[in-house]
């Protein structure tokens, strides 16, 4: 490796131990797992050798009172997996606040019209009061199930989002929805997505997935005729219309995508994925597990892929194309060379402007390291990364994406990523919506990494050259220079100064 | 291939391209097992129908799109308005995350607040532990002059006692034995953000006051805004007011500074907010002071068991609104209310004056929390307007029915209506069946602004699709101009765009107007 990475994980060792002083001795041991500086990847006979090693603990509950930055299981099942399914009703099922603070924030993209055949910009809730807590919510269930009905009688289905009370005060949401299943001859899903269950959004997904196996899978005759080019997309959730973007290249490579899942998703989609040759995951962390539950049942291999950057999509494309052979590995190279001119427009336009940018990334899902590429792509390089949510395999993922010397930092506080930001004053964050602004306060341009902050798509090529637009714009915009007052003696300290 | 280098197309422009036109087509056909759009046409239609109103407003059990949130939010923004103060929200730990993205979203500003993270375990066993652990790391980590704990409603459904945990915590070290931890129960299945407001500012006000004695400092009065998203501009147009009439006065929970913090290089996790020396003073002022009647209903009581003289306004806009704000300090205070003020208010009276022909008989639907709904229909009247649909999802049966006595001072508030506990659903067919000329409310509006083609006029908390309309005061004289100006330019822009049409409407596009 090079000096340079070995000078700055020599930094980036030096900053984690400054943070983990700052805490009471039992947190500082808690908190030292979860932080460390990727060390040299192994050689392995026989496989690809990673670039380095990450090795922290993950999946763990977070310790209280540190600010840390992790959703919930609701968050995980009704934000991430079910929301996105446009012909669905999703209810938030208990008081009011979850499905209000999540109502329409996720920018997962559809076409519909909206509140009569498609429901995803809406808030269905609810709303429980004492009594509802007192005396249990299951009637209520029935009757708002009657109200739905009523009043959007073209909605292929409803989920149950469980809020936390749900599990606290023992309602059997699923006798509910196996009655109303049974009147209506309707798709109604309970899912248990307690926010107090698992340790931040990632049960939420999994319970998400379960669902899906337990009350949607073999509930229908299917009138489905499978071709053999059928493929779902897995983990994709169409934010500013990344599914789009990533479904035009499969399209062109002469496959059929059945379903997507879950951005802009119909049921029907979700219904008939078992019958597809092949699923590609995008994020697998979200919903790797019903793809194994493919496997296993329905004998559908799955695959990851990474549709971010040219580097990574190429690649992919050949991955995915050689399991089909080679007419379509013929057409692949056709769309890669056909896109090859735009790429190289892209890259030249703003390499000058990037090459040598640093960024810190901490995200959730798969961008931690799904987005490496793209910003090497540019020039750019990543110089910590963590999860807020990531399993172990994420981090053993990570280590093939990720250079020697990288600060990882999993279930990050917030007291964390302002001193290491601080510490590093990288060019560039990309976070969400609760670190943008402190990040910005210190000077340091960001973008949110889970909306697109607004912008988008950044999958397949044509969202590369939004991406690449958008940190161009982000690191070169001129308000970052006028941060000094001119009358202000400057001061001997970098411009970032972390809340103390 | 649409995308270019040169010019680098984002997704509103990409998606209209026609090769994604042609395969979202495409996919609709083959794999999304659509209605047939006839159905959906039809059922568009029904749902602007009389019927679909009547099925829709009998509605008991469903609530679609609420223009309400739960309670912690609004303690959490509570506490934000004290001194170098830490929300600690003892619960799940998802809902703390939901509060300072929900909160950063509007104010374009960090939001910091902790959660105690509580889990499965926690469920069975309460929260103590957490409580204990989370309040030693927060007062280490993030040096607050003092932690305001609020609850989720994870916490109050297993029924976590706050004050016996914050206690034990305490004896255990993990704050100074004389450190400063406020508290309130806010369940979210009671009431909505602005009670959670309420038992917050309660809370840090029985923190301080309690067995405290009260050496009554005549003619000095303290004022709680109330939960606000305009606060940062509200707080400081109220200041200036105050500071212009020379009263003394504390603004119990100042969110101002907090939300509006400089962009020098420095991250301010604190900034402003009401000194704690100051919220202690406080208990011996002549009279507390409500800006928002139905965010301060227990604080009001607590501090009229104090002794204190109280009053409660309605979001002080308008004329009258802030007449009766300033006369009632003025009275307190024993200042005269001076005639830089009185000019102010002729320049408002002035401006209306001009522009009254285009708001005459004007109808407006107004939804929000229930203050600024009332606040919002009373100015309406002022200019001429009339109020046809007043909603507020939070509203109660004494709201409903205050409304209605406002409504009744005024010939303009003849037809109107007034919908408690109604949802931005409810709206849809209001809109539809008893249609107005403009609609007042928030972001969410939005939606009914597509589907019924009413303009939207953004006053309310939280706006996220626009910018920095928050850092603008709302309140007093001042804020009325804003306000006015505002409606006149949503109609005025309106106006335009329906006279543009070249060769077909060449005359009305006037250049007066």
């Amino acid at each position: 490796m090079s000096l340079d990475s070995q000078n700055s994980g020599a930094l980036h060792t030096k900053l984690i131990e400054q943070v983990l002083s700052r805490y009471p001795d039992k947190t500082a041991k808690r908190r030292k797992k979860h932080l460390s500086v990727a060390t040299r990847g192994q050689e392995l006979a026989g496989e690809t050798q990673a670039l380095s090693e990450c090795d922290v603990k993950s999946n763990i509950k977070s310790i209280p009172g540190v600010m840390t930055i992790r959703g919930c299981a609701y968050a995980g099942s009704k934000g991430v997996v079910w929301g996105p399914v446009k012909d669905m009703v999703h209810l938030s099922h208990g008081p009011v606040g979850c499905g209000h603070y999540s109502w329409s924030q996720r920018r997962n993209y559809y076409v519909g019209t909206t509140s009569i055949d498609s429901f995803v910009t809406m808030q269905f809730t609810s709303d429980f009061q004492e009594k509802d807590i007192v005396f249990g919510g299951d009637k209520k269930l029935e009757k708002i199930i009657d109200e739905l009905e009523d009043l959007f009688p073209l909605s292929k289905g409803i989920t149950i989002q469980s809020e936390c009370p749900i599990g606290l005060i023992g309602d059997d949401i699923e006798a509910v929805s196996r009655k109303k299943t049974k009147e209506y001859e309707k798709t109604i899903v309970p899912v248990r997505c307690e926010g107090f269950r698992g340790v931040s959004q990632s049960l939420g997904h999994h319970i998400a997935n379960d669902a899906i196996r337990d009350w949607v899978f073999e509930k229908k005759e299917l009138k489905f005729e499978a071709g053999p080019y059928d493929v779902n997309v897995i983990g994709d959730y169409n934010i500013g219309g990344d599914a789009w973007a990533s479904r035009i290249l499969l399209e062109e490579m002469g496959l059929r995508v059945v379903g997507n899942w879950s951005g802009d998703a119909t049921l029907a989609e979700i219904e008939r994925a078992p019958k597809a040759k092949l699923n590609l995951i995008h994020c697998y962390r979200s919903m790797n597990y019903i793809c194994r539950h493919m496997e296993e049942k329905y004998g559908v291999p799955w695959m990851e892929y990474n549709f971010f950057g040219p580097s990574q999509i190429e690649s992919s494309m050949r991955n995915i194309a050689k399991h089909f052979g080679p007419d379509i590995e013929e057409k692949t190279e056709y769309v890669i060379a056909k896109y090859r001119p735009l790429v190289d427009a892209v890259i030249d336009k703003y390499w000058s402007r990037l090459e040598g940018r640093t960024v810190m990334l901490y995200v959730g899902g798969l961008r931690p390291r799904h987005v490496v590429s793209a910003y090497e792509d540019l020039g750019m390089a990543i110089v910590g990364t963590g999860y807020e949510f990531g399993h172990n395999d994420d981090y053993q993922r990570t280590g093939h994406y990720v250079q020697e010397g990288t600060l990882i930092y999993d279930d990050v506080t917030g007291y964390e990523l302002e001193k290491f930001i601080e510490g590093i004053r990288p060019d560039l964050v990309g976070s969400g919506i609760k670190e943008k602004y402190p990040v910005q306060k210190m000077g340091i341009p960001f973008r949110q990494m889970h909306s697109w902050d607004y912008s988008g798509p950044y999958h397949g090529y044509d969202g590369f050259a939004i991406f690449a637009r958008d940190m161009d714009l982000a690191i070169n915009n001129p308000v970052w220079d006028l941060y000094d007052a001119p009358w202000k003696k400057k001061s001997a300290q970098p411009a970032a100064i972390a809340a103390e | 291939m649409p995308q270019s280098a040169e010019k680098v197309l984002d997704h509103a422009p990409l998606f209209r391209e026609a090769e994604y036109r042609q395969m979202l087509a495409a996919k609709k056909l083959n794999f999304e097992c659509p209605h047939p759009d006839e159905i959906v046409t039809d059922q568009r239609e029904f749902t602007k129908t009389w019927e679909y109103r009547d099925k829709n407003l009998a509605r008991e059990a469903l609530v679609v799109n609420p223009a309400k949130a739960c309670q912690p939010l609004g303690a959490v923004f509570a506490a934000a308005g004290f001194e170098r103060t830490m929300s600690f929200v003892h619960g799940s730990q998802g809902c703390v995350a939901y509060y300072r993205s929900h909160l950063s979203r509007h104010f374009k500003e960090p939001s910091s607040a902790v959660s105690s993270s509580m889990t499965e375990d926690a469920a069975v066993f309460g929260g103590m532990k957490n409580m204990i652990d989370g309040l030693a790391n927060t007062y280490k980590l993030y040096d607050p002059k003092m932690i305001a704990v609020s609850t989720t409603c994870m916490a109050e459904v297993i029924g976590d006692d706050l004050h016996s945990f914050i206690e034990n915590a305490r004896q255990e070290g993990s704050v100074p034995q004389d450190f400063e931890v406020p508290y309130a129960h806010t369940p979210a299945f009671v009431g909505s953000h602005v009670d959670g407001y309420d038992a917050m500012v309660k809370g840090v006000l029985e923190n301080f006051w309690k067995g405290k004695q009260r050496t009554v400092l005549a003619n000095t009065v303290n004022i709680i805004p109330g939960f606000d998203g305009f606060c940062v501009g509200n707080n400081r147009e109220l200041k200036r007011l105050l500071n212009l009439m020379g009263v003394s006065y504390t603004l119990i929970q100042d969110a101002s500074d907090q939300f509006d913090t400089p962009s020098d290089g420095e991250f301010r996790m604190y900034d402003g907010g009401t000194k704690i020396e100051d919220v202690q003073a406080a208990l011996n002022a002549e009279a507390t002071l409500s800006l928002q009647h139905y965010n301060t209903r227990k604080t009001l009581e607590y501090c009229q068991e104090v002794g204190q003289e109280t009053a409660s306004f309605h979001y002080p806009l308008g004329v009258e609104a802030t007449d009766e704000l300033l006369m009632r300090v003025s009275e307190i205070s024993g200042k005269e209310i001076p005639e830089a003020i009185t000019r102010e208010r002729g320049r408002l009276v002035d401006a209306m004056a001009d522009s009254q022909s285009w708001l005459h008989g004007k109808k407006y639907a107004i939804y929000g929390d229930p203050d600024f709904v009332h606040a919002m229909a009373r100015f309406v009247m002022e200019t001429g307007g009339e109020p046809t649909h007043c909603l507020a999802t939070n509203g109660t049966n004494a709201w409903e029915a205050e409304m209605k006595k406002l409504l009744a001072t005024s010939s303009f508030g003849k037809d109107a209506q007034v919908w408690a506990g109604k949802d931005l659903w409810a709206m849809r067919s209001l809109l539809f069946t008893e249609p107005v000329d403009l609609l007042i409310g928030n972001s969410y509006g939005k939606y009914l602004e597509r589907d019924t083609g009413t303009p939207l006029i953004r006053l309310m908390f939280p706006i996220f699709d626009r910018h920095h309309h928050h850092r603008f005061p709302l309140i007093g004289y001042q804020g009325g101009l804003r306000v006015l100006t505002t409606i006149l330019d949503k109609i005025f822009d309106k106006l335009d765009r329906e006279t543009m049409d070249p060769g077909v409407t060449d005359y009305s596009f006037d250049l007066t107007r």
